[in-house]
């Protein structure tokens, strides 16, 4: 069946098997293969990425349900060369090792902080539940994620409540970006 | 060899970063290579049956399918069995033949039984699925203790009784000490069997060049010399014929140590068909066909004085191998567990009789730690034990039987030469870090409100560094257990660093790129650490035992050393000087007590590569390679506390607080140190608290999938606090130790002590591993009934 999804602000339309997933569809039909595989049960968020501005596994989504969705990979985050504020929070914050788990990671850390720039390190404890890392023990992953925070609120155009970062979570991250970039 | 400078010490950003922050990481199943076709793997669904046959007409006739092969196809085409890699001496040690894809016998569930190669992975999983065993079932027996009783079901024809070897360290006069104890404590446990779960599936890509006969093999390995060795061994190739590359590895902890059998069905599937073959395993594919860890059960006892002086210990280990004697599977419950048993204690006996014991189960290797978290857990819940018979205080009874400070070496009663130590040094720092006292008595209050919060201490010393090759050798491991390295400097003054060891997340392409930084003045930046490809690097014996560090350091500085020999000599002919005049500082070679501008490396660099002027007697080009063969293990130490809270209905365990204190000497990069000590924990917490593997009777894994196979998540975990002492070793020239394992040996007994004493005032003293709610409610009902 043919489908079409824009990943990365490209758009791809392939002939794959109904069964495909999504995650299937990202790395073995347009080659990002960032975005890894670690399980098959959809336990290890190392697959996660951005559909339609929601941290979603991909390995949950078949590619025919995402006919139509914006989708953003890690491959999508930096712009012109330039680190996303929680690419590079991770780096600062040593929250790799192995680095597999980490686009996930990565991908599932933005959009907590979009929810809720003023986590707590229990907050994030629990918002990041669904991704699994066997190097860290998770320590400076909460580090990353609060730097990451802080980062992100730094970059910001303005202050924000809780439910208007929600709302413009994508504006704000384009503001910021062009802010970056002039 | 005798320096002990420092090294770089600063907290480097790791250079290795932006590829996996970016999703540029090249992992295995990242790979395509022209015209590849993809190899799934059926498996056998019973634990112990006779092949009777294998109909794979319907696999084959499956849309897509290339070929469907049976371990009989291979073994026709001359591939031998799976070699294992760690015979024990005298220990009576057979090592039956282990055929990559079984042929007459399925010996576990998960066990390959034929092989697929298609066009893509999802029509050779679906042929997979549609290949016919005709099995007749054979009894099975999961459990490595009743695997050695009478009448169980038997593995092996050459391993009667399903005994892989017994062996014996008989340390020590044991029948005086157990004679002369006021206390003697005793207990029978198990140390689970876990499952490693890197977070990278396994996988191999092979291309065979029949007109060449060579193989590249990618592969997910912690050591693709050893596998490039082996592979010389059970395949058709020649050694020099294979190329190994292990490329990205994402996460591994002993678990990509050993050479796989899909090692070798993929090189032998691409040979058949002409093509590239990849082979992904899936997580589920993972828990049944990647190597598990641990699996001991424990008979143990320990004698002491009223004093609480340790006397000695004595136990029986009956540890599962599960079906086949992985790569290094023998050495890990003898070596590298029983000869450390004495811990960092002085006591004069330690006795312990190791059976190595086939099972119709997965088989187990090294998982993080391997042989030392069991053997700490061992001696700390006796001295726990004692402790508590003796009514001392945990930590008390531990000072008062470490081994004194030393730093040129000490050997204990297993005669192991320790390097060097200072146990109540790092004691100190951190009873002082986790604050004890205050701890205790906030502990007392919130017994008085009928809280159970618990506090667990560890004192470890362990042994890492692998090793020295003539003791490599002495303990029956098949290869040796040295270094090399090779220094290139390029025209423009830019190094490559080559290496034989294969690291795999544990950053050192940033620390070793800061020990030359260090050496030669040159930037971090410039250096370019380059590992993981038999092609390009020298020979090494890989990643494991938290040796890369120690080891290969002692080879990069071998070759740093010659680079400086052979900069002075340019650049005393350059400056006209005399070599014993040329001094180098801060990556210059200047003239002692001249004035005059120096050279710099990267002069130096330049002039030889071009070699436009060089001096008399001196060869072109700036590269130097040397290797590093250490005199001795290096011995980490540390004490590590946890604070635990246990829910008087429930029996959930919260772990509060947890603080590390670790030695492993000089520290080159401490942001990547506490980052090895942080995931160290969390992996030996998980052992005391979470993680089990569970099989049924009939051989069955019922933990087999991440569902039911509870590795932690971020909230089951606090912020861990780190501290260190840094008590240089004379065994390398930098003065480090290996720092992978050390979180995980302390940290399996730190949290089970923890909780024991939590549960100290119901009179609880003993918890099967992982301590679930539902077994420390037990526990809790059963000490309040046996109360009453």
């Amino acid at each position: 069946m043919k489908v079409s999804i824009t990943v990365n602000e490209t758009s791809y339309e392939r002939d794959v098997e109904p069964r495909t997933m999504l995650s299937d569809f990202i790395r073995d039909e347009i080659g990002l293969t960032g975005t890894n595989i670690g399980c098959d049960t959809s336990q290890c968020g190392a697959c996660t990425v951005h559909i339609n501005g929601s941290a979603v596994k991909s390995c949950t989504v078949l590619a025919a349900q995402a006919e139509g969705a914006e989708v953003t990979t890690i491959e999508g985050l930096a712009r012109n060369g330039e680190l996303h504020p929680m690419q590079q929070a991770f780096t600062e914050k040593h929250g790799l090792q192995c680095g597999f788990c980490t686009p996930g990671m990565i991908m599932t850390a933005i959009k907590l902080v979009e929810s809720n720039p003023e986590m707590t390190e229990y907050e994030i404890r629990h918002g990041l539940e669904g991704n699994l890392c066997r190097c860290t023990g998770y320590h400076n992953i909460v580090k990353a994620v609060q730097e990451g925070a802080e980062k992100l609120q730094a970059h910001s155009p303005f202050e924000l409540t809780r439910s208007e970062h929600q709302i413009s979570l994508r504006e704000a991250e384009r503001k910021a970006w062009q802010r970056g970039s002039s | 060899m005798t320096t002990t400078e420092r090294a770089f010490g600063a907290s480097h950003q790791r250079l290795e970063d932006k590829r996996f922050i970016t999703g540029q990481g090249t992992y295995t199943d990242n790979l395509v290579q022209p015209g590849m076709v993809h190899m799934a793997v059926a498996r056998s669904a019973l634990a112990h049956a006779t092949i009777k046959g294998i109909d794979t007409s319907a696999a084959a006739a499956m849309p897509g399918v290339t070929a469907v092969f049976t371990g009989q196809d291979m073994a026709d085409a001359g591939y031998g069995g799976i070699p294992c890699a760690w015979v024990v001496p005298d220990s009576d040690s057979v090592t039956p033949a282990h055929p990559p894809i079984a042929i007459d016998t399925a010996r576990y569930v998960g066990d390959a039984v034929a092989i697929v190669v298609a066009d893509t992975v999802a029509n050779a999983k679906d042929a997979a699925l549609a290949i016919v065993v005709d099995y007749d079932p054979l009894p099975v027996v999961v459990d490595a203790r009743k695997a050695s009783e009478d009448g169980a079901p038997q593995l092996h024809e050459d391993a009667p009784g399903n005994q892989a070897f017994h062996w014996a360290l008989p340390a020590g006069d044991a029948d005086a000490a157990f004679a002369a104890a006021d206390v003697v404590v005793s207990d029978s446990f198990n140390n689970q069997r876990l499952i490693p779960n890197a977070m990278e599936p396994r996988a191999a890509l092979a291309r065979v060049d029949g007109a060449m006969d060579e193989v590249t093999l990618w592969v997910t390995s912690q050591n693709p010399h050893i596998v490039r060795f082996l592979a010389s061994l059970d395949t058709p190739f020649a050694e020099h014929k294979i190329r190994v590359i292990a490329p990205d590895i994402g996460g591994a902890f002993g678990s990509k140590l050993p050479h796989y059998p899909e090692d070798t069905m993929v090189i032998f599937a691409s040979q058949q068909v002409g093509a590239p073959v990849k082979w992904t395993e899936t997580r589920s594919e993972n828990y049944l066909a990647t190597i598990h860890g641990r699996d001991h059960v424990t008979e143990i006892e320990m004698a002491a004085t009223n004093e609480g002086k340790i006397l000695g210990l004595r136990a029986k280990v009956w540890a599962g191998l599960g079906a086949y004697l992985s790569t290094a599977a023998p050495g890990v419950p003898t070596i590298l567990h029983g000869l450390i048993l004495s811990g960092p204690y002085t006591m004069e006996v330690v006795h312990e009789d190791v059976y190595g014991m086939f099972t119709n189960t997965t088989p187990v290797d090294a998982y993080r730690g391997a042989g030392r978290p069991e053997a700490t857990f061992m001696i700390e819940r006796m001295v726990d034990q004692v402790a508590r018979e003796l009514d001392m205080d945990p930590v008390e009874i531990r000072r008062r039987n470490l081994i004194p400070p030393f730093d040129a070496g000490h050997e204990v009663v297993t005669t192991l030469v320790y390097d060097s130590g200072n146990y109540e040094g790092a004691l100190d720092v951190a009873v002082d870090l986790f604050g004890y006292e205050e701890a205790r008595k906030a502990q007392a209050k919130a017994r008085e409100q009928g809280r159970l919060v618990g506090i667990g201490v560890v004192t470890y010393a362990e042994i890492c560094g692998l090793g020295p090759s003539e003791v490599a050798g002495a303990v029956g491991f098949g290869g040796g257990l040295w270094e090399s390295a090779i220094v290139r400097f390029h025209p423009s003054g830019k190094v490559s660093l080559m290496i034989g060891t294969n690291p795999h997340g544990q950053g050192e392409e940033t620390t070793f790129a800061q020990i030359i930084a260090d050496q030669l003045g040159v930037a971090v930046d410039d250096v370019d650490v380059v590992y993981g490809d038999t092609g390009k690097t020298p020979m090494g014996w890989g990643t494991y035992g938290s040796r890369t560090t120690p080891v290969s350091s002692g080879a990069i500085m071998g070759a740093v050393d010659k680079i400086k020999d052979k900069g002075a000599k340019i650049a005393a002919h350059l400056l006209e000087a005399a070599v014993e005049d040329i001094e180098f500082s801060n990556g210059t070679f200047s003239v002692k007590g001249s004035r005059a501008e120096g050279k710099t490396i990267q002069d130096i660099a330049l002039a030889a590569n071009t070699a436009w002027d060089m001096p008399e007697g001196v060869e072109p080009g700036l590269e130097e390679s040397a290797f590093f063969n250490p005199a001795n293990f290096v011995y980490p130490f540390g004490t590590h506390f946890a604070q635990v809270e246990v829910d008087t209905e429930t029996g959930e365990i919260e772990l509060q607080r947890y603080t590390a204190v670790d030695d492993c000497g000089n520290l080159i990069n401490p942001m990547i140190v506490d980052g090895q000590v942080h995931g160290g924990i969390a992996q030996g917490v998980a052992q005391a608290l979470w993680e089990g593997a569970i099989y049924d009777d009939d051989g069955n894994l019922v933990t087999g999938s991440m569902m039911s196979y509870a590795v932690p998540k971020a909230e089951f975990l606090p912020s861990f606090q780190t501290g260190k002492t840094e008590t240089p070793t004379n065994v390398n020239p930098l003065g480090v130790k290996g720092v992978g394992e050390t979180g995980t040996i302390a940290s399996v007994a730190t949290a089970y002590n923890a909780v024991i004493d939590a549960l100290a005032p119901l009179g609880v003293k003993s918890i099967e591993m992982p301590m679930t709610p539902e077994r420390v409610w037990r526990a809790m009902v059963d000490a309040q009934q046996g109360g009453e």
